[in-house]
Parts: structure tokens; C-alpha cells; sequence
């Protein structure tokens, strides 16, 4: 059985709802990153320029649940153009003509392909992965980290009393606190959205359709359609992260086509579930507080006593 | 997270446009070994962290893990004091524990984010979050250190105090070794990989303060069980701690780099040299207290490098990818990236 739900113990579930995140599409408009803020009523978190690209948010925290990332590269897209070198063009040679120059006549026109370019901007729209194996949701001591029925993973603001625990579990760095509120925030998948039959915030807003909800199972399909495709047109660097159920974390709810590896995006290239080795973990600790009784007896038994 | 104002920055990580930048460079060069594995091509994205940093409070949570030691391997010795007749070590054990016990559950609510719910802590039972395990485990073991210590000083319900401290003794060393299963199931990279030595690295610490504070507190023939519980104690945190800087290699440079580092040098030096003053001068009442004092200092200096260098292999993309990295190249990864 491999649906988290039905694992977690839901009778008959509606099928594993997710995200495909096809990153070469994204035009970094942050769309997705607005609407989430509109409509989970997320905070302000910080309005600051990082000064290292158009990515002034950082990383997903607390109040950033989706994230755009930027990536400036000198390397081209293949058989994409970006078009933005005009190194021969002299400006002041065209100064004089006018704005008013007929573009038959026009040293150039804005749509004037440039010079083949050696430039790409890699966009990417991050979020929380909704794990199958959800360490954060492994780890939560008061049971705030739930599983929907849709197979998704998310916080009850109610129970969570800010322990902190899920945070440095998550392989992903996703789920953060808020700060002057203590507890633990994150993407919800908009729960109270999708139980309605609506689509998420994020995948609603965005225009290149670059985010896409809908069932994990057709998701997954459409990818690796998608990724073929690409491959075919020449994008060899297309490639699936997270689309796996045999990853470790037994595949992501939301899963990305990347262009490049998972660590230029900030994201890591093997992730695994810390709770994997928990029985381990226990064996040793187990193994360890023996001796400590052992140890204990053993200096009271020996030793010359009054 | 708030973005690094950009004015901070040293104007070459702002260069960092291609994305393929390398990973941030750090300001102090390194001493010590170099990497164990082999030099890979280093990416990050513009070398900020891939995992959050616990937002634990270093005195809250690092005073914790040895606090609730010290209550734990005392617990321990107490018993053992105590039916072996040192009634002074055992009642000062009984007394420091249910002291640190007490403490170290302030510090706890202290580092919630929502200290008046700290009751949630015990709203299920869940064996998959060391964090609950150990919250019920404190449970059991608070009210029976605390039972044990009140009987022995009041004199009263002697009989109930003794199933108390045995109680005790058996869910002490528990409490003691737990703390390592709650920091090693995480993604914090010195931690996690570390979850084999971690245990005993921890419980070995216990049993040098628990060793400590008998030394510097128990007349002269009792102490006995004190110096042995600390030699042992000893021997076994400096072998964990050996063998766990070679099974992790580069994971491990937080352990000898940077704050955890020196902090974790400051307690093997104290361990050591509490250790050869408590043998040495196994004779004099001086040398004893003052020995105990270095072995306490010692197992704390133990849990806050610990602490620290956690937080730093956290903070370090390099710690998170560069592991992972070697895994998919030597072939051993799952299968994160595909197609
Ligand atoms: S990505 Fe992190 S926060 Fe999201 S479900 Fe997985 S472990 Fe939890
Ligand atoms: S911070 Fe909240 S959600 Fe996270 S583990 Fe603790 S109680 Fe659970």
C-alpha cells in the first residue's frame, strides 16, 4: 500500500492529490507567491533586496510558502534564444533618426532578435514536498502534523506549541516557525481549498500553468511525458526531482522538472527521511543507557565499602 | 528567514550570478584534517542553507541535554549508593537529580514557542518522535527522582522511597540516553550521521558529571563509585567522540572547526584532567571537589559543543549536499533526480 492516507488509516480515500512544479515554464512572476500570501492570509515576513538576484525572498520560512528561485547562468537554453545581446548596436548612431523611423527603415525594433546569447535564467516556484515519508509529521510531539486524506501534509495551528522539532527534521528545510507567534507554519496545499473541489492558490494564479495541481498519479504521467518531450526537442537538461516513489522519501506530493541539478536550485540531490534510521537510532540509545546502569552498579558493587 | 542585508556581504558572493556559484566561503580558514571525501563540484544555491537550523535556544536545549544527564546517571549511582551504604553519596545523587530534573523541564517549556501548551506534549503517544517518547519518559521518571529525594531527606516512607529510587535508576540512564535519539533524528548533518556514537557520547557524558558532582560533593570514603562512574564515563565519551570524527569525515568538521570545536576540545582537555585529579588525588577532599568541578564543567562543555556543531553543519549547504552528492555519484542514492 502506497497511499500515505490509506496508510495513515483513512477507509477509501480520495485519490493522492499533488503538485508537478514544471520549472521550465516558470517566468518568475511570483504570481503563485502572492496569491498563497492573499489567500492563506500569510504575513509580511521582511521587505528586504537580498542584492543577489530577483529573489528577494530567500527561501520558503514561515511566512513563505511558495518560493521563487532565480538562477542567472552562462549557459545557453537549448534552441532557445534569450536574445538580449546587442553588442553591434550603436545607439547614439540611432539617436538621430528618431522614434518615429518606419521599422523598414529602423536600425532595429524591439523585437529585433539579438545575437545568439549564452544566457539563462532558471525560474523556480519551491514549496513543501507533502512527503510520502514526512519526517516533520514523523517527529511532531503533540500530533499537530497531520495526514489528509488527500495524502497531504499539514500543520494544526491549534495544537502546535512551537517545540520546534519539525523544523531541523524536514530534509527540505521547509517548515520553519514564525517568528513572535512560536509555532510552526507551512504549505497547507490549501486544504480548505481542495476539499471543495478548487484548485490551489498557487496553481490558480499561475499563467505558464507551470504549477499544476490534480491527482499525483496523472501528474506523474504528465511529467515524464513532459520530460520526453523536452529531451526530444533538444532540452537534454530536463530531468524529474521527486517524481519517484523509490526516493527517500518515498516519492514528494509535490514533485519538480528541473533544468539543472537539485542543489543550483537550493534543494537537496538525495534527500532522505531521518526517521529511516530511527530503529537503529533506538537500538544504540538503547545499547548505550544499559551500559550507563551497568556502569552504575558495577562502580557500587566494587570499591572497598565502610 | 530574514534576507542578509546586502551591504553585509562581501561584494564577491554578490558576483555569485551564475548560480553554480560555490558554496560561501567561509571566513576563518580551517585547521585541522581535510575532508574525507573526495573534493566534489560544490553547488548552492548562492550558499544558503538547504536545511533550517533547529531554532532551539542553546542554553535552553544544550543546558537540557546535561541537565536531564546529570539527573539520569545520578539516579543511577544513587541506588547504587545507597544499598551499598553511602548514604551521603546516594542522598546528594537523589538531591542533584531531582535539582537538575527540575531545571531542565523550565528550560524545556522555556524553549517552546507556545510555553502554555506545553501540556500537548503529552496529547499522544508517539514512538516515532523521540520528542514524545521522551516527554512521557520524563513523566515517569520527574515524579520518581523526585519521590526518591523526598523520602531520603524527610526520612519518611522509607520503603516506598527506595521502589521510588530504583524506579528512578532504571528510567534514569533512559532519560540520560534518549537526548542523543532527539538530536540524531533530524537532518542536522553532525547530528544525524552521527547516530551511532551519539548515544554513548551522551551517556558517557552523563556518567562523567554524575561522577562529578559525587566527587565534589560526597566525604572521601564514599566517593568511591563517583571516580569510577567518571573513568568510565570518560572512556567511553573520548572513544565515541574518536570513533564518530573518523566514521563521518568531512560531516565531522563542525565537531573540530568553529564555536563546537573549541567547545568540544575545552571538555575533552576538562575530562581529561579531571579524570588524572580524581585519580591522583583519590587521598585528599581538595583535589576530589576539584576534580568533580572539572567533570561537570566538562560534560556541559561536551553538550554545548555538541549543540554547536549542529547548528553549523546545519547552516553549511555544503554539510547537507555534498554527503548526499557522493552518495548518487558512487551510486549508493536513491532515486531523487530521474530521467
Ligand atoms: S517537505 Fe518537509 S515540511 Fe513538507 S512534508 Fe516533507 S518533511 Fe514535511
Ligand atoms: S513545532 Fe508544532 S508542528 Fe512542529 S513538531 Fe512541534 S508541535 Fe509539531
Amino acid at each position: 500500500m502506497t497511499d500515505p492516507a490509506a496508510v495513515s488509516g483513512y477507509e477509501d480515500p480520495p485519490p493522492r492529490m499533488g503538485f508537478f512544479t514544471d520549472t521550465s515554464v516558470c517566468i518568475g512572476c511570483k504570481a503563485c507567491e502572492v496569491a498563497c500570501k492573499e489567500w492563506n492570509a500569510v504575513p509580511e515576513d521582511g521587505l528586504l533586496l537580498t542584492g543577489m538576484s530577483y529573489d528577494n525572498t530567500g527561501s520558503l520560512n514561515a511566512s513563505t510558502w511558495r518560493h521563487v528561485a532565480f538562477i542567472e547562468q552562462r549557459k545557453p537554453l537549448a534552441l532557445q534564444d534569450p536574445g538580449v545581446m546587442h553588442p553591434d548596436v550603436d545607439v547614439l548612431e540611432m539617436a538621430p533618426l528618431g522614434s518615429s523611423t518606419p521599422p523598414e527603415q529602423a536600425l532595429m525594433t524591439p523585437t529585433a532578435p539579438g545575437q545568439e546569447g549564452d544566457l539563462r535564467w532558471l525560474m523556480a516556484s519551491d514549496v513543501c514536498k507533502h512527503c510520502t515519508h514526512a519526517a516533520c509529521l514523523d517527529v511532531c510531539p503533540t500530533g499537530s502534523l497531520f495526514r489528509t486524506e488527500f495524502g497531504t501534509v499539514v500543520v494544526q495551528e491549534d495544537i502546535c506549541n512551537g517545540c520546534g522539532y519539525c523544523i531541523p527534521a524536514c530534509p527540505y528545510g521547509v517548515i520553519d516557525q514564525r517568528k513572535g507567534d512560536g509555532r510552526a507554519w507551512k504549505c497547507t496545499l490549501c486544504y480548505d481549498r481542495i476539499g471543495d473541489g478548487l484548485e490551489p492558490a498557487c496553481a490558480k494564479a499561475c499563467p505558464t500553468d507551470s504549477i499544476q495541481y490534480g491527482p499525483l498519479d496523472e501528474l506523474r504521467e504528465r511529467a515524464a511525458g513532459r520530460v520526453e518531450r523536452l529531451h526530444e526537442a533538444g532540452v537534454t537538461d530536463a530531468r524529474l526531482y521527486g517524481h519517484d516513489p523509490a526516493d527517500g522519501v518515498g516519492g514528494a506530493g509535490a514533485f519538480f522538472l528541473l533544468l539543472d541539478d537539485p542543489e543550483v536550485y537550493g534543494l537537496p540531490p538525495d534527500p532522505i527521511v531521518t526517521t529511516r534510521d530511527l530503529p537503529s537510532m533506538w537500538r544504540h540509545a538503547a545499547a548505550a543507557a544499559a551500559g550507563l546502569l551497568g556502569a552504575a552498579v558495577l562502580a557500587c558493587l566494587t570499591g572497598r565499602r565502610r | 528567514m530574514t534576507a542578509p542585508d546586502p551591504r553585509d556581504s562581501d561584494p564577491r558572493d554578490r558576483e555569485a550570478l551564475t548560480g553554480v556559484a560555490a558554496g560561501r566561503r567561509r571566513r576563518r580558514e580551517r585547521r585541522g584534517e581535510q575532508p574525507m571525501v573526495p573534493k566534489a563540484e560544490f553547488t548552492s544555491y548562492y550558499g544558503r542553507p538547504v536545511i533550517k537550523p533547529p531554532v532551539w535556544k542553546p542554553l535552553d536545549i544544550a543546558g537540557y541535554l546535561f541537565l536531564g544527564g546529570l539527573a539520569g546517571a545520578s539516579s543511577a549511582l544513587a541506588a547504587g549508593a545507597g544499598l551499598t551504604g553511602r548514604p551521603t553519596l546516594a542522598r546528594n545523587a537523589q538531591v542533584a537529580a531531582v535539582g537538575a530534573i527540575g531545571l531542565s523541564v523550565v528550560a524545556l517549556v522555556h524553549d517552546l514557542g507556545r510555553p502554555a501548551r506545553f501540556v500537548n506534549m503529552l496529547r499522544v503517544a508517539k514512538p516515532s518522535s523521540p520528542m514524545s517518547v521522551g516527554s512521557w519518559l520524563l513523566s515517569v521518571y520527574g515524579p520518581l527522582a523526585g519521590g526518591a529525594a523526598v523520602s531520603t531527606v524527610t526520612g519518611r516512607l522509607p520503603r516506598l522511597g527506595l521502589l521510588a529510587g530504583l524506579g528512578a535508576a532504571v528510567t534514569g540512564p533512559a532519560v540520560a540516553g534518549y537526548t542523543a535519539v532527539l538530536f540524531a533524528d533530524t537532518a542536522v548533518p553532525a547530528w544525524h550521521d552521527g547516530h551511532r556514537e551519539l548515544p554513548f557520547l551522551f551517556v558517557g557524558s552523563a556518567a562523567v558529571a554524575a561522577g562529578g558532582l559525587g566527587l565534589a560533593t560526597a566525604p572521601l570514603r564514599e566517593t568511591w563509585p563517583a571516580r569510577f562512574l567518571a573513568c568510565a564515563g570518560a572512556v567511553t565519551e573520548l572513544t565515541a567522540s574518536r570513533l564518530m570524527n573518523r566514521r563521518l569525515g568531512m560531516v565531522a568538521e563542525p565537531y573540530r572547526t568553529g564555536r563546537g570545536g573549541r567547545l568540544m576540545r575545552i571538555a575533552e582537555t576538562l575530562t581529561v584532567a579531571g579524570i588524572a585529579t580524581a585519580v591522583l588525588g583519590h587521598r585528599s577532599r581538595a583535589l576530589s571537589a576539584l576534580a568533580g568541578t572539572a567533570l561537570l564543567t566538562a560534560s556541559a562543555a561536551t553538550r554545548f559543543g555538541v549543540f554547536e556543531a549542529g547548528m553549523d553543519s546545519a547552516r553549511d549547504p555544503k554539510y547537507t549536499s555534498l554527503p548526499q552528492r557522493e552518495r548518487l555519484r558512487a551510486g549508493e542514492g536513491s532515486r531523487a533526480v530521474t530521467g
